[in-house]
């Protein structure tokens, strides 16, 4: 086995050379804390500086709304929690989906213990979070709505200007959870309505460990962590400099090469999903049939169960994802598929492949053609028989 | 996650498939996790022996490589041997299995019990339909 394939780019990407390069002299020679008073500090602080006018640009913010967190999870912990606690004196209640990050979900659950409700939306099959199941529950206390923009999951794309509407006319603060969306659809927080976003670098070819929240001017939100006067006061901590830096340039590519991007994944991805289905029978396509987004899709292979799929396919070189119960270490099935209600025969085979900008078609070949053979090799050791579900 | 001997197993299992001619079978379902296990033994009559064992699973690595090791080890194993062993056993085969898998062994334990009742209950429905036939 010599060939490898990676289709595990929602996990994370590789970091582009572009990025490297522009992340390398903060190591050694632009090395100084970006707190510091001199020269060596200021030259770091204007690296940041730099780093945070491409993020907000990439967005459409200020770049004073913007502030450098370690990655996707701490900037949904600091959003939600942040808001929640700096807003309680206006309500205590918050509206999520239920196919958010674990982030998201986690910190609702802290929060329910300090005595705020959370009101849990659900999505249909297709992993659309409904608008009118927002206008139905949301109230005059709801002081917080969340709703990631498009699932990491099944690629689905959320109809987050709408959902923003909704909140604000009835005062809430909107937070979406975009780690997903950058690069992949455009942002604009003015134009959406967005009060409060998520962002991570190693989803577009920047660094592990950093990733921004952007807190529109005016909205209250409490720290997570104290302890230094970095980022306004409101996040301590020493600036991680080459990452920060790192995942300015990273996204200013993600914006500039979006379209180009967007263009080659999707025959890719219609290339591999055709390919797929053509030859391997009894495939179910989970997600929406056209509002998602071009690297990811989630199918699942009747009559086999994910883990095995996904180790037999890493035998042969191919790293993909599963949410099956298997494979998830708590025996359940991922939330998402969970709540987009699919069939105990589909959620227990549910794979996702997301694919990278740099991905070739031999490429999409060489998994097309492994994966008729393992999901045959796993089929004829299957007791379970063709269910007639056949799509 | 798995170690290497598990690995190995599951890139090739042995006993994989349906077995013509077995006289003891079981399905069950894992209550946990939802994966499916399916034992064919044919057992001699006369000596009570397992001479064939195979197995046909839709689950995980672990469901697979436990069913592949459990065949093997009751091949050619007398039934009240078989219906000794644990699923420790399989476990020393393998090494080891990761915590959160291990109940996955003993349902490949019940299956394999299950197939053995199976024949039993089938040797006692054709003792009665031969005693029936005397008559």
């Amino acid at each position: 086995m010599d060939r490898k394939v990676y289709l595990d780019n929602a996990a994370t990407t590789y970091v582009s050379s572009e990025v490297l390069n522009e992340m390398i002299p903060c190591y050694n020679t632009i090395y100084g804390n970006s707190n510091s008073l001199h020269s060596f500090g200021r030259d770091a602080q204007a690296m940041v500086d730099r780093a945070r006018d491409k993020v907000s640009k990439a967005i459409n913010a200020k770049s004073s709304e913007i502030y450098f967190t370690s990655g996707g999870t701490e900037a949904n912990n600091w959003a939600i929690k942040g808001i929640a606690r700096a807003n309680k004196n206006k309500g205590k209640h918050i509206i999520v989906s239920k196919i958010e990050h674990d982030s998201v979900l986690e910190s609702c659950k802290e929060l329910e213990q300090e005595g705020f409700e959370i009101t849990y939306l659900n999505c249909d099959s297709e992993g659309l979070v409904s608008a009118m199941e927002l206008l139905h529950y949301i109230r005059n206390d709801t002081i917080l709505v969340s709703v990631m923009a498009v699932n990491n999951e099944v690629g689905t794309i959320q109809n987050i200007k709408t959902l923003a509407s909704i909140a604000h006319d009835k005062g809430a603060i909107f937070h979406t959870d975009a780690v997903q969306a950058i690069g992949h659809i455009k942002i604009d927080v003015e134009d959406m309505g967005i009060d409060a976003l998520s962002m991570s670098a190693h989803k577009i070819y920047g660094p592990k460990g950093v990733g921004a929240l952007y807190v529109k001017n005016g909205v209250h939100i409490k720290s997570l962590i104290q302890g230094g006067t970095q980022e306004k006061g409101k996040r301590g901590g020493t600036v991680n400099v080459p990452s920060v830096v790192g995942f300015g340039k990273a996204i200013e590519i993600a914006t500039r090469d979006m379209v180009a991007n967007n263009q080659k994944l999707k025959t890719i991805r219609d290339y591999f999903v055709r390919n797929v289905m053509e030859k391997i029978p009894y495939v179910h396509y989970n997600g929406h049939p056209y509002q998602k987004v071009n690297n990811i899709v989630n199918l699942s292979f009747e009559m086999v169960e994910g883990e095995s799929v996904l180790l037999m396919l890493d035998l042969e070189g191919i790293a993909v994802s599963t949410g099956s119960a298997c494979a998830t270490g708590s025996l359940e099935t991922s939330h998402v598929i969970k709540a987009m209600g699919l069939g105990e025969e589909w959620s227990h085979s549910a794979i996702r492949f997301s694919f990278s900008k740099s991905i070739s078609k031999d490429d999409v070949d060489y998994v097309v053609e492994t994966l008729c053979k393992v999901i045959e090799k796993l089929r004829a050791m299957s007791p379970i028989t063709k269910t007639g579900r056949a799509k | 996650m798995y170690n290497q001997k598990v690995l190995e197993i599951f890139k090739n299992p042995n006993n994989a498939g349906g077995l013509h001619g077995a006289n003891g079978t079981a399905k069950l379902v894992d209550k946990n996790c939802g994966d499916v296990f399916k034992f064919y033994l044919k057992i001699n009559k006369d000596t009570n022996v397992i001479e064939e064992a195979k197995f046909k699973t839709m689950g995980c690595v672990a469901s697979i490589v436990c069913s592949s090791v459990l065949t093997e080890l009751v091949t050619n194993k007398g039934i009240e041997q078989a219906k000794l062993l644990t699923s420790q056993d399989i476990i020393n085969v393998l090494g080891e299995l990761p915590s959160e898998k291990m109940f996955l062994a003993d349902t490949c334990i019940e299956t394999l019990n299950h197939a053995i009742l199976d024949y039993f209950k089938k040797l006692e429905k054709e003792q009665k339909a031969q005693e029936k036939k005397n008559i």
